[in-house]
């Protein structure tokens, strides 16, 4: 009997050491992949190693205090904010405006929901690529054409200083929307049809369900969506390198993100020093909104 | 028992998968330190079909006759090629020999990842005396440190088809660059609204023009664009702004084209809706490849009857890390990459000139009707000795975009351009 519990425990505990030898694998390749580079930015950034040199020459804080001093990073700061003051509440209205409908709708909501869906699984590069396309003068872009076809003058779209970025944030909108739609509509699912027809009872109208209802039990999906939304905007990137001609973010920066900064910096100009300046300064942004937007919400229950 | 037999394994497992690996590291350095008669080094450039298959071919004929030598070649793609390059240079691994573009060896030499040729082989008088001078921006502090199988320039190439569609003559381009602005004009077509059904004219400065204003306008409207050993700005003068403003009105009052018609200039001339372009040899294949474009070449147009041309080369250079026998087989392979046979090769393969003037300069090549016109700029061309190729093409994009974007006059946009070119140039100097 002792014996037997004795073997079973001794079986149990090998599953348990298979069970974190197999765990371990992905942990060594984090800590070495992802966790180990990220610290060694930090240390990085305090340096003005280009690459090639063998030596990483020790700096101090010259690179943060030349990033002060660089107007253009400041405007890709600026660009950054713009992508997700803009971005974001934009996609995730419309994300609610469709998935809101589609639960309503008795027929065809499957067809509904794969249309919105499919530009989200879309390879970005190919989409941006397409609507590069469209957005180009006459007589290649179609949106060009279209406004000739109906007498207006033509657009400058992607050459313009100031409409460049509301077309690239059009397309990233149109390939986003899909993917918050679909978590909506999985929240909405989840929202008991007790209350509704409790309330209905009442003698509510549609705007009291909304409301009073729908939007409040929302609120974990909607967290959920703001902070990975944000994130995913803040890290705009594939999008505006193939987009903007031979990816410079242009015209006169007026596109490029950050994050394409930090990009050009580190793997054209081989600034590594500077880019990790950046992505410290990056990473700090990302990690404060993360806190502040956890500690709203949460505070607020 | 169980218990300690499952370590046990467990153990083992763990590491006789660590062992394997090592046994492989082993395995493999054994097997080449074995083959000690025959030493192999590594030739790296940037995969362009044509380029590829014609050096396969010269190590063919080099292995043959050289049957102590094996040379492997590795290609990548060209957008990555720069950083491969770059990040192969920490590790200390990577090529024996490396084709690098002329304006990244700033770069490479002042890492140290490159070593002089040696004098024995490739003497500076050796070199000066055979080569198109244009290869000195491959010499730094004295040494050169690379040496091109082929060189680039620029020419003006038409569409023959839409010169007659237009009332001009197929088989005469224009050889001022007054006549270059007349024939386009009468190349152009619009809609009633103004807008382009074909143009001119490139004006594609992100393309090759951005050579044409820095290399050929400035010098033409008689400025330079650097002081003689390239650490200078001098184009922010009256010769900079009036060659700057000649380039901006060929769309702003010319009305010739614009930047990005058909998205850009080799699509918009492919596509036939452009009449003239602005180009380098290596984009002969690529029209060559339509049949159903009918096109000539010619030289860049002159002004006040002064031509000038912009040259650029890929150079091969051998890397520090190479030394004993491997330097010794590198030197070899170098000499081959950069002889008369490989450079003919080269110009019927790749569409690239020869780098040694006397054979450029033959009869059938200086004569030849697509080939010659950039042969014959070469005589007159300089390269521009780049710092950072990326960084100092954007200044002159900035500028126009400054002017037509922003309405900022040529004169500021030009020294804007300046300031920040030099900031480009005082970071590299100053760092030496």
């Amino acid at each position: 009997m002792i014996q037997e519990s004795a073997s079973r425990r001794s079986l149990e505990r090998t599953k348990r050491i298979w069970a974190y030898l197999f765990l371990i694998v992905p942990v060594i390749f984090y800590v070495s992949i992802r966790f180990y580079p990220t610290l060694q930015a930090f240390f990085l950034s305090l340096t003005n190693w280009d690459i090639v040199s063998k030596d990483k020459e020790f700096i101090g804080l010259t690179n943060y205090r030349n990033l002060f001093k660089d107007e253009v990073f400041w405007k890709t700061l600026g660009n950054t904010g713009k992508y997700v003051i803009y971005g974001l509440p934009t996609s995730l209205l419309l994300g609610f405006i469709i998935a809101y409908n589609i639960d309503r709708v008795k027929r065809g909501s499957e067809i509904f929901k794969a249309v919105y869906f499919i530009p989200y699984i879309t390879s970005m590069v190919a989409i941006a690529w397409v609507w590069r396309w469209l957005y180009q003068p006459a007589p290649i872009g179609v949106f060009n054409k279209i406004l000739i076809a109906v007498g207006l003058p033509q657009q400058k779209f992607l050459f313009s200083q100031t409409q460049a970025i509301f077309s690239i944030l059009a397309t990233t909108i149109w390939a986003d929307v899909g993917f918050q739609m679909i978590i909506f509509l999985a929240g909405i699912k989840q929202i008991s049809r007790q209350y509704y027809e409790a309330a209905e009872i009442d003698g509510a109208n549609n705007r009291n369900l909304l409301f009073r209802i729908t939007l409040p039990l929302l609120k974990p999906t909607i967290v959920f969506l703001i902070v990975t939304g944000t994130i995913r905007y803040l890290r705009i990137f594939t999008q505006v390198l193939n987009m903007t001609y031979q990816g410079e973010g242009g015209p006169l920066n007026s596109t490029k993100p950050l994050v394409l900064y930090i990009y050009r910096s580190a793997f054209q100009q081989f600034d590594m020093g500077y880019a990790a300046a950046m992505t410290v300064i990056l990473f700090l942004i990302i990690l404060a909104i993360t806190l502040v937007q956890l500690r709203v919400m949460r505070s607020e229950d | 028992m169980m218990k300690n037999g499952g370590r046990i394994l467990l153990l083992v497992l763990v590491l006789s998968m660590f062992m394997t690996g090592f046994l492989f590291a082993q395995g493999g350095k054994e097997e080449a330190a074995g083959e000690s008669e025959v030493t192999e080094i590594v030739y790296w450039q940037y995969f362009y079909e044509t380029k590829e298959q014609t050096v396969s071919k010269l190590i063919e004929m080099f292995e043959a006759e050289n049957p102590d030598i094996k040379v492997v070649q590795q290609t990548f793609p060209y957008e990555q090629y720069n950083t491969k390059v770059a990040s192969s240079v920490p590790s200390g691994e990577g090529a024996n020999i490396i084709n690098l573009y002329y304006g990244w060896l700033p770069t490479y030499i002042d890492s140290g990842y490159l070593q002089p040729l040696p004098e024995s082989k490739f003497s500076n008088e050796f070199i000066e005396s055979e080569f198109f001078p244009l290869v000195g921006a491959a010499k730094f502090d004295g040494s050169y440190y690379a040496l091109p199988t082929a060189v680039r320039s620029l020419a003006l190439f038409w569409n023959k088809k839409l010169f007659a569609e237009a009332g001009l003559d197929p088989e005469v381009p224009p050889s001022t660059v007054e006549e270059l602005v007349a024939f386009a004009k009468q190349l152009t077509e619009t809609d009633k609204s103004g807008n382009y059904l074909q143009t001119g004219m490139t004006q594609e400065l992100r393309a090759q023009l951005h050579h044409w204003v820095r290399e050929v306008l400035i010098r033409q409207f008689g400025g330079t664009p650097y002081n003689e050993d390239g650490t200078q700005v001098t184009y922010n003068s009256q010769a900079g702004y009036d060659a700057f403003d000649f380039f901006v009105k060929l769309n702003t009052e010319e009305n010739i084209g614009m930047p990005n018609f058909m998205t850009d200039d080799v699509t918009a001339f492919k596509s036939q809706m452009m009449g003239m372009t602005i180009d380098g040899s290596f984009r002969l294949g690529t029209f060559d490849a339509l049949e159903e474009l009918d096109y000539g070449v010619t030289e860049l147009p002159s002004m006040n009857g002064e031509r000038y041309n912009f040259a650029s080369f890929w150079a091969n250079g051998i890397t520090s890390f190479t030394t004993g026998k491997e330097l010794e087989a590198s030197v070899k392979f170098l000499d081959y990459l950069t002889s008369e046979t490989a450079m003919s090769m080269w110009l019927e393969n790749v569409g690239e000139l020869p780098a040694k003037k006397a054979l450029a300069m033959k009869d059938e090549f200086k004569n030849n009707p697509k080939y010659g016109p950039f042969i014959r700029g070469l005589e007159y061309a300089n390269a521009t000795k780049f710092i950072d190729e990326t960084a100092q093409r954007m200044v002159w994009i900035d500028a126009y975009d400054e002017v037509l974007l922003n309405g900022m006059s040529i004169k500021d946009a030009v020294d804007q351009a300046a300031a920040t070119e030099q900031a480009v140039l005082d970071k590299y100097y100053s760092g030496k």
